[in-house]
């Protein structure tokens, strides 16, 4: 279907089930139950599972196929916050010309960096991204954000002010929508004990992954993808060939970047403020993460990893000693108390402690991310079956993940 | 690329899905945030009511959100009943007894903000998505201050700010369901000025170094003015980038303009290597002009002269509240001791400033409700519109209706010669009346903003 063999077609039904059932999946706890701090289906939370799964997508497009490892593409997803944040104070709160400006944006940028950074390969590469990411950060923090000419409100962020001339918004509603129907509208479906939020603004995005994700695929079967994978395993056997691998290198930095500035740009319309941190060099740090954990090269592990981060940051770091007293209230004091101590350092501030043991897990023993993980399981119940490795394994130990 | 695979069915196929997922959101009728049965966000069922507690935990203020969340903890206990009662019993209005929020047990959920009004927000916003929070308080940073505040105002909920201290935050980017305890900038620059005059005379040639951002920006604004209504002079204001660690290479100038005070508009561990540099390269030895050469620090607290450690000795600098008030200052500032006694029975050491506001914003909060009757926003903001109290520590104080500001003394401080132990750092110079601080509400560096309506969401 849609041009692709039946294991990708698979893949994308999938991920077309897994998106759409999202507040399902993600509220398997009734709301009144204990265990409902482990819930993460709710609008915001959502929204970011997808807006940074098509972040991690992009990425993936870079260094999964090319290897070569940006540590600055945070900077094309403030970009594209940035634009779309003032699309919203100059035409109106329609998400459409925002979110297409800040790929139009972010697309430009990624021209530029990516024209000047891709001289340099390998670690200098990095290094040239993180600069440019940095530079756009302070430029954004401070530079850019003096009262005579304020063009991204600095640290406190670029807001939408009711005094802005908003040209196109004549009656339209004051709050993010897309053709009058507002992001935030939410529909809660209460079934017994469960309750369900069915999000607008979360199934924007969940359609959107779902174009980015099959764009993905096709690039990635493509014979461009080929060429791309090639620059990856010996780009100077190619450059010996007389191939230029330039140009195939610019274009995947230019629709990763494209594809951070979609993801930006969907932040901005899902929560209309775009704030600095957003370029800071921990944020592009953390899709460096995302896409290793999940699986780099692999196409729904970087998906999977991005999910996976956000979770942590979000419930991780939620669980307060009041909450673990909750839990272990029916243990004797001695117990409890024991208990808590022990949690106490990898919930609550140390969630960032639970991802980092977690990160160094997957890299041991899972070099090739949440994916490999995934292909073991399927593998052990596969050779109980037919006795043979299925074709998918082969293909991972063929391709080892980096 | 490959070679395109589209056929008029194909085509049909996909433009039926496309447009079938399109549409999909539009079967559910769009409902805002919340329930509508109730007629507000969140409004709590049970016998239970969940406030949101957002505080640093990561980041460069992570010890004064620590601070803070000791405070709300001792907060919730408080109108629990549970404790000693700490401030409950010296506020001025009587309606918390210890049973809860309008006989609602008290509940609360804490989220970290990172410093980050991204992170700040996703955190708001799953407390009020998740976990029902119907008020959101907290915050150590005016970034993060202003970005969740406007959030809440979007969401339909209270949000009761924490340690912020740019004018913007009740300026221009004030909003209907926010409130600021804290003092600001120019309330600082007010307090700071006639004590100044009166230590270091009125013919004064200033150097200041700012932090390149919007707090930094309001505090020289604010700062300049009013030294300047004194009859000083700004020589120069150099900007330094918020990443800055070390300071040595703006010294040197500083040594060379021919100014004879410099002011560090730094906050945090800025201030600190700033004001360690500046003691450093000798400028508190110097005599420029047959003067002293003076150092002023606008706003600093005793987690900062901690970190500065002897260098802080007789800098001067303005704080919202000290734990000192009430035995120096006598009984105006009551409810001070019992707030110290009780946060230094738990924790073992006193509160901070921005303890002080994150437990005294709490029991505001409750408070209003309880006269109010009502969880509603709209009937708290009324509550707390013009709202004058006393016993929270400040002395007697007012809510005010044109921005949500609260007006009470600033105290003056100064880093104290021969500390006694580790936690008398600073020593009260003055503590500077609230009528020297108020401004009118549409006030050059703080016009431009709109209140708005107050909204209940749902």
């Amino acid at each position: 279907m849609l041009g692709l063999n039946k294991k990708d077609t698979t893949i994308l039904i999938v991920v077309a089930v897994l998106t759409m059932a999202a507040p399902f999946i993600l509220n398997p706890f009734p709301t009144n139950s204990s265990l409902a701090q482990f819930n993460a289906g709710y609008p915001d939370l959502m929204q970011r599972f997808v807006i940074y799964g098509i972040f991690a997508i992009g990425f993936n497009i870079l260094f999964g196929l090319t290897g070569y490892l940006s540590f600055g593409h945070a900077a094309f997803l403030g970009i594209g916050s940035y634009s779309a944040v003032w699309m919203f104070k100059l035409l109106s709160f329609n998400v459409i010309p925002a979110i297409a400006l800040s790929i139009v944006v972010a697309g430009l940028f990624s021209v530029v960096i990516g024209y000047i950074s891709l001289r340099r390969s390998g670690i200098y590469f990095s290094i040239l991204t993180l600069a440019f990411a940095q530079m756009s950060f302070n430029l954004a923090y401070s530079v850019l954000s003096n009262p005579k000419f304020n063009l991204t409100n600095g640290e406190t962020g670029l807001q939408v002010y009711g005094s802005d001339p908003q040209y196109l918004k004549g009656s339209g509603p004051d709050v993010t929508h897309i053709f009058g129907l507002e992001m935030r509208a939410t529909e809660t479906l209460k079934l017994g004990g469960w309750s369900f939020d069915f999000n607008v603004g979360y199934y924007l995005c969940a359609l959107i992954l779902l174009v980015s994700f099959y764009i993905s695929v096709r690039i990635f079967r493509s014979p461009f993808g080929m060429m791309l994978r090639a620059v990856k395993s010996n780009q100077q056997r190619m450059n010996y060939t007389g191939l230029n691998s330039r140009p195939y290198t610019l274009a995947a930095f230019v629709i990763s970047g494209m594809y951070a500035g979609l993801a930006g740009g969907l932040l901005a319309a899902m929560d209309p403020l775009a704030g600095a941190e957003r370029m800071q060099w921990t944020a592009s740090g953390e899709v460096v993460l995302m896409t290793i954990l999940g699986g780099a090269g692999t196409l729904i592990g970087p998906v999977l990893g991005a999910g996976f981060i956000k979770y942590f940051e979000n419930i991780f770091s939620k669980i307060n000693d009041n909450v673990l007293h909750t839990w272990f209230a029916a243990l004797p004091d001695g117990m409890e108390d024991f208990l808590i101590t022990i949690v106490h350092p990898f919930v609550g501030k140390g969630w960032h402690l639970t991802l980092g043991l977690m990160f160094m897990a997957v890299v041991i023993f899972l070099p090739g991310g949440l994916v490999q993980g995934g292909q073991k399981i399927g593998r052990l119940f596969r050779r109980r079956g037919a006795n043979a490795p299925g074709p998918e394994g082969e293909a991972a130990r063929k391709q080892p993940a980096e | 690329m490959t070679k395109s695979k589209l056929t008029r069915r194909g085509l049909i196929r996909t433009g039926a899905v496309t447009a079938g997922g399109l549409a999909m959101p539009t079967i559910f009728t769009s409902q805002v945030w919340g329930q509508t049965d109730t007629g507000f966000t969140n409004a709590p069922t049970g016998d239970t009511v969940t406030l949101g507690f957002n505080v640093p935990q990561s980041g460069p203020y992570a010890d004064e959100g620590a601070d803070e969340l000791r405070a709300f903890e001792l907060a919730v206990e408080h109108l629990n009943g549970e404790g000693d009662g700490g401030m409950l019993s010296t506020f001025s209005s009587k309606t918390l007894e210890g049973n809860g929020i309008l006989g609602k047990k008290v509940a609360y959920v804490s989220g970290d903000t990172q410093t980050k009004s991204d992170a700040a927000r996703a955190s708001a916003k799953s407390m009020i998505e998740k976990d029902g929070a119907i008020m959101i308080s907290g915050g150590s940073s005016s970034g993060v201050a202003v970005a969740v505040q406007g959030l809440c105002q979007e969401a339909g909920i209270i949000f009761m700010s924490g340690l912020t201290h740019s004018n913007d935050t009740t300026g221009k980017d004030r909003k209907a369901n926010g409130f600021r305890h804290f003092f600001n900038a120019y309330m600082s620059a007010a307090a700071l000025a006639p004590v100044l005059s009166q230590l270091y005379g009125n013919d004064r040639k200033v150097y200041s170094l700012t932090a390149d951002y919007t707090w930094g920006w309001t505090q020289q604004e604010s700062i300049q003015a009013a030294t300047e209504e004194l009859g000083w002079e700004t020589i120069t204001d150099v900007r330094t980038p918020l990443a800055a660690t070390d300071f040595s290479s703006y010294m040197t100038p500083v040594l060379n303009s021919g100014a004879d005070v410099l002011i560090l508009n730094h906050y945090g561990g800025n201030m600190v290597n700033s004001l360690t540099n500046a003691v450093q390269f000798g400028l508190r030895d110097k005599q420029v002009n047959g003067k002293n050469f003076e150092i002023v620090v606008p706003l600093y607290s005793e987690l900062m002269a901690k970190g500065a450690g002897k260098n802080i000795t007789g800098i001067v600098g303005s704080q919202n509240w000290d734990w000192k008030l009430e035995n120096e200052k006598g009984d105006r500032y009551a409810g001070t001791n019992a707030f110290v006694q009780s946060f230094g029975t738990k924790y073992g050491f006193p509160p901070s400033q921005a303890a002080q506001t994150c437990y005294a914003q709490t029991l505001l909060y409750a408070d209003a409700v309880n006269r109010a009757k009502s969880f509603n926003p709209c009937a708290v903001v009324e509550a707390l519109e013009d709202f004058e109290f006393d016993g929270l520590g400040n002395g007697p104080t007012l809510y005010r209706a044109a921005d949500h500001q609260c007006f009470k003394d600033v105290v003056v401080v100064r880093g104290k010669e021969n500390p006694e132990n580790e936690f008398d750092l600073v020593e009260i110079v003055e503590v500077t009346p609230a009528e020297q601080v108020t401004y009118d509400p549409e006030h050059p560096m703080f016009a431009g903003g709109d209140l708005g309506e107050c909204n209940p969401g749902a």
